[in-house]
């Protein structure tokens, strides 16, 4: 559990950051909060020669609610997502998502940024992000770009971000006010991922729906949310459940998984459907 | 003098004797991270070792090439089995009479296993070099199910054992057998199951685990040339027994070899056996000159040093169709992995496995157990258990629940109508065991008051029609589980390792000014030593708890034992720190007396003093008398006061248990919530009620583990797959149930103060009850027998064969 030899960056401001990734290339990588990459680096199935810690950058830091959208720094913590009331009146289901990840020792260090940027289909926020329609804002030597959610993750750890780019920040369009929300999770344990993991959003807009590590990337189902925005609940649970490709591992065979999944998207429906009315 | 106005009570409650909940002397470092742990210990010029470890679970070793490690900067070494051949210390003996490759001796037979150890100046060298040294393997076919390593063409896993039909304990049936060994009479078991009026048969699995002390395996092995003295600072459960093994195996004398456990982060029976990081940093310190430190991480304890359990039980129990237990017979396929590595005491290949007719009056029964070799990690180490009692207990407790469904009886009653009844103790088992007391039925029925267990069965059968009836998917499981173990091993007529007898010691010096220090040959994991050791001498000798230093764990200065596993140390070590207290309190009436100017037979102890009898105000504290033992002449006594004391058992204890789980089940995710677990033990004499309580927390927790969620796993091709904390379940607060805790007491009858052990029973007992509440939860449906662990899906997958999923 130790990893091979690496340089350690720690630039004061993205231009650095992004020449450092010019200059050593695809042997360079970032860090946010580190719990997908020093795991990997201390099991020495990553090797990376030039490590670019993005901690002393504060213009990645933060968050900004305004009347149609919120902005969140990439180097946000977890930590930080749950203790903001602003946040929590403007988008509760952050909180509510960020409150079943992992624990609070990894909360204090792991990033808003980090969990969405390497495409750990593992991750709660990405399915969270695509279920809000958020816009990650990608940054290079060209300037920056905005990429949806819903258009980022190709497969496990393979995202529409090149390599030398940083994510900076997350744009999230407000829902509807009133909107009725829930994020569901079944995990083994704390600290566990999800065995399986659903969030939804509705409102008199529509709603939205996406789930979390029941296929190689998150899953948002059009077409669930506009069963769950017509009230056939029945309906949306089926579409969910057709867009998903869960695989075995140690939480359980694939048969169990769709079963559970089943489970925790009716409750998250059902629960924002309350929510909403209420 | 203060004294003379304190009263008898208040000077029994200033030692903090037995029976006080003294707080814990050990956590004042503990929580303050001042504890010093091996991976604490610092040395001049001190070399790291780690090794190159095998991807494969079966395959030969064709060539390892050292070169590119070497070049390494800071890599100082590069070990193999060709390095260690001529030593002759390639392999080594295991304490089950077998012998296990130190490295890769041609082969390799479980994923994980030591191939190569690398030897550099710091860890991140020594990493560095574990990945340049290349290995060639040559893949063989893989065996991880030992049913199918008993087939008669299985691949030959332990080709050193070729042609060998007589084993350490005896015959040899097949290539991949270790050994068969029977308790009982097969013939009358036989005999009453043919005539039985219901006979239940089932298979009962008790899977893979591991004991997983959160401080793994580690060493400092450091070889003075100048005196030709070896230290060894290890995470020793036995460390006077490894000094005996390091001296047999290495022919350093004896006195040459000092062996050293530090603090302990929990052993757990992980820390029992003799790994090869340990000879390996022996083997580099003698050949660099220098201090040679291992520590293992995680994933090297979880895949390498030794796992527990992995017993598949076949039983059939006998009754009368009014549910007396009329009989019960025992087969066990013991999966061993690639080396016989138990730490059982050498007559006892499966362990005290033959206490598995638990706590019931089974007048005839037959057990045969046959070990076998696969390819997966080594062990079948008593976790928190002495020797396979927990896999014997939670066979019993399975059987009882199957034949109870049998017989269409409430498994309360079916248990209540079995037990050994309390005028039967001393008590002859069937399968050999002389239970030395108990009082079964008032443990029971107070347990099953305290949880009001006729209402928990209203309401299940509620929950049931509810549940039929569509208005809710949870269903509730009452576990019931009565346990009695068989600890404080051992007798040495019956009781050794490799040779050496299970006793154990404790020597004690009282100071001139009345404090004193006591050794024991016992080593303390967590369990509390220093505090409840010092209790037993408080109460015996009459000198304040505060004032005795307690030290274990250097065999430079304590007396030789036999260790810390199998509960023994305060059945064993408990009993010596006695009957040394009592030598010692000898003596002192003998200076009592003389000082008092009256005959030793007219002074008599009282809590902290020798008094005069019938004259109270005339006495002489154990202060003045300790200062006198050192400072006065007194005719014909030595001067001093100081004693040691061997002690072996006479029998063995037999601490019992009653444990029931409240439990809900959610059919659909498999989720659990454990609404209640309630604990009753019955350990003997209580020497630290709130150290019993601990104990019976942290054992109830890994119980809870095991029983619903962690395993050892491995795939087809044997690749370990539960390596780390993400798939090892170890809970969290989050997860840990709230424990209701309650006791009787039932002294030991041939202990010197009753006391029978306890670390272990929680684990023994917990299982059963966790898992008998899932079967209960789901017995109105129909399910008889579903193997632990009982994690998400594989609760969800018994609602799902049982139909309940619509």
């Amino acid at each position: 559990m130790i990893p091979a030899a690496f340089e350690y960056h720690r630039p004061a401001d993205l231009a650095s950051a992004l020449s450092i990734l010019n200059t050593h290339g695809d042997e360079a990588r970032v860090v946010a909060g580190g719990h997908s990459l020093i795991p990997m680096m201390k099991l020495r199935m990553t090797e990376i020669g030039h490590l670019v810690d993005l901690q002393d950058i504060a213009s990645l830091r933060g968050i900004e609610v305004t009347s149609d959208s919120v902005v969140i720094g990439a180097m946000t913590t977890q930590h930080e997502l749950i203790t903001s009331d602003a946040l929590a009146t403007a988008l509760p289901i952050i909180r509510e998502a960020a409150l079943l990840i992992a624990d609070p020792q990894v909360r204090y260090m792991g990033t808003l940024g980090g969990n969405v940027a390497n495409g750990d289909p593992g991750n709660d926020m990405p399915g969270l992000m695509q279920c809000l329609d958020a816009r990650f804002t990608v940054e290079g030597a060209d300037g920056p770009r905005e990429i949806k959610a819903r258009a980022y993750y190709e497969s496990a750890y393979f995202t529409a971000r090149e390599e030398e780019e940083i994510l900076t920040k997350v744009t999230i369009p407000l829902p509807a006010a009133g909107h009725g929300f829930a994020y569901e999770k079944q995990k083994r344990k704390v600290g566990d991922y999800a065995t399986a993991a659903c969030g939804v959003i509705v409102s008199g807009d529509g709603a939205s729906v996406a789930m979390t590590n029941l296929a190689d990337t998150p899953i948002w189902s059009e077409q669930a949310g506009t069963a769950l925005a017509a009230g056939d609940v029945d309906g949306a649970v089926a579409a969910a459940l057709a867009a998903i490709d869960p695989q075995e591992d140690m939480r359980g065979p694939i048969a169990f998984k769709r079963h559970v999944a089943g489970v925790v998207i009716r409750r998250a429906m059902e629960r924002a459907l309350t929510r909403a009315k209420g | 003098m203060k004294d003379e106005v304190t009263s008898t009570e208040e000077r029994r409650e200033n030692l903090k004797g037995m029976g006080c909940a003294r707080k814990r002397v050990e956590d004042v470092r503990f929580t303050q991270g001042k504890g010093n742990y091996v991976d604490d210990i610092k040395m001049d010029g001190m070399l790291f070792g780690d090794f190159v470890r095998s991807p494969y679970a079966h395959a030969r070793v064709t060539s390892i090439n050292k070169e590119a490690a070497l070049a390494i900067p800071g890599v100082v070494a590069v070990l193999t089995a060709e390095d260690l051949a001529p030593l002759g210390l390639h392999w080594m003996p295991t304490l089950a009479g077998d012998k296990q490759m130190v490295l890769a001796d041609g082969k390799v037979l479980f994923q994980g296993q030591e191939v190569a150890f690398v030897v550099a100046n710091d860890r991140y060298a020594a990493s560095d070099g574990v990945e340049a040294v290349e290995v060639d393997y040559e893949d063989l076919p893989v065996v991880t199910d030992p049913f199918k390593a008993l087939e008669p063409d299985a691949p030959v896993l332990r080709e050193d054992l070729e042609g060998q039909t007589e084993g350490a304990h005896g015959p040899r049936k097949h290539h991949n057998h270790i050994f068969t060994w029977e308790q009982g009479d097969e013939a009358a078991t036989e005999q009453v199951m043919s005539t039985a009026d219901v006979v239940a048969e089932e298979m009962v699995y008790y899977h893979r685990t591991h004991p997983n002390p959160l401080e793994t395996c580690g060493c400092v092995a450091s070889m003075d040339k100048v005196t030709g003295k070896l230290t060894l600072y290890g995470t020793f459960q036995a460390p006077h027994a490894i000094r005996t093994i390091v001296s047999l195996i290495s022919s350093i004398p004896e006195h040459k070899i000092r062996v050293v456990s530090p603090d302990i982060g929990g052993g757990f029976g992980n820390k029992v056996g003799a790994y090869s990081g340990y000879v390996c940093s022996v083997v580099a310190s003698i050949v660099t000159g220098k201090p040679v430190k291992w520590v293992e991480d995680k994933m090297d304890n979880l895949m390498s040093t030794a796992f527990a359990r992995d017993y598949w039980m076949k039983g059939k129990i006998a009754a009368t169709k009014e549910g007396k237990i009329t009989g019960l017979h025992c087969h066990v396929i013991g999966d061993h992995g690639g080396f016989d590595a138990c730490a059982d005491p050498t007559k006892f290949p499966a362990g005290f496995f033959n206490i598995c007719t638990g706590s019931y009056d089974i007048p005839t029964a037959y057990l045969s157990v046959d070990g076998v070799y696969t390819n997966k990690a080594p062990g079948g180490v008593a976790y928190r258990c002495s020797f396979r009692v927990t896999e014997a207990a939670y066979f019993i407790e399975r059987m009882i629940e199957v034949l109870a469904i049998k017989l269409d009886m409430d498994s309360a009653e079916l248990r209540r109508i079995n037990f050994i009844k309390k005028e039967q103790f001393p008590y002859q088992s069937a399968l050999g065991w002389e239970y030395d007391s108990g009082d079964y039925h008032t443990a029971w029925d107070k347990a099953l008051e305290a949880v009001d267990y006729k209402a928990l069965r209203a309401e299940q059968a509620q929950r049931i029609e509810d549940f039929k009836a569509g208005k809710t998917r949870k269903l509730m499981g009452v576990g019931l589980s009565f346990f009695t173990e068989i600890v404080g091993a051992g007798p040495v007529k019956n009781c050794d390792i490799l040779g050496l007898g299970m006793f154990d010691s404790c020597e004690i010096r009282i100071h001139p000014t009345g404090s004193a220090i006591a050794r024991l040959g016992t080593i303390s994991q967590g369990q509390g030593h220093a505090t409840a050791f010092a209790q037993i001498i408080a109460s015996e000798i009459g000198i304040p708890a505060d004032d005795i230093t307690l030290e274990e764990g250097d065999t430079d200065t304590a007396p030789y034992g036999l260790g810390t596993y199998g509960s023994r140390s305060m059945p064993v070590a408990g009993a010596a720190t006695a009957m040394a207290s009592r030598k010692i309190k000898a003596k002192a009436q003998m200076i009592a007396a003389y000082l008092l100017e009256v005959h030793d037979d007219d002074v008599e102890f009282d809590v902290d003093r020798f008094a005069v009898k019938g004259n109270p105000e005339r006495f002489k504290t154990m202060k003045e008398i300790a200062f006198a033992a050192y400072n006065q002449a007194i005719p014909g006594v030595e001067p001093g006061l100081e004693a040691v004391s061997y002690y072996d058992p006479p029998n063995m204890t037999y601490p019992f248990g009653a444990y029931i789980c409240v439990m809900e089940l959610d059919v659909d995710t498999g989720e659990h919530e454990i609404r209640k677990f309630y604990a009753l033990d019955d350990c003997g004499t209580r020497v630290n009620p709130m150290i019993i309580e601990g104990q019976v927390h942290g054992g109830a927790t890994e119980g809870y583990a095991i029983a619903m969620g962690q395993e050892i796993a491995y795939d087809e091709m044997g690749n370990h797959k539960t390596a780390t904390l993400m798939d090892f379940f170890v809970p969290t607060a989050m997860e840990t149930p709230t424990y209701q805790t309650d006791f009787t007491v039932t002294p030991s009858p041939h202990h010197p103060i009753g006391a029978k052990g306890v670390g272990e029973s929680p684990n023994v007992g917990s299982v059963p009850a966790f898992s008998n509440a899932v079967h209960d939860a789901f017995r109105a449906f129909g399910l008889v027998q579903s193997h632990m662990p009982h994690d998400h899906w594989r609760v969800w997958r018994i609602a799902d064969e049982l139909g309940l999923h619509g």
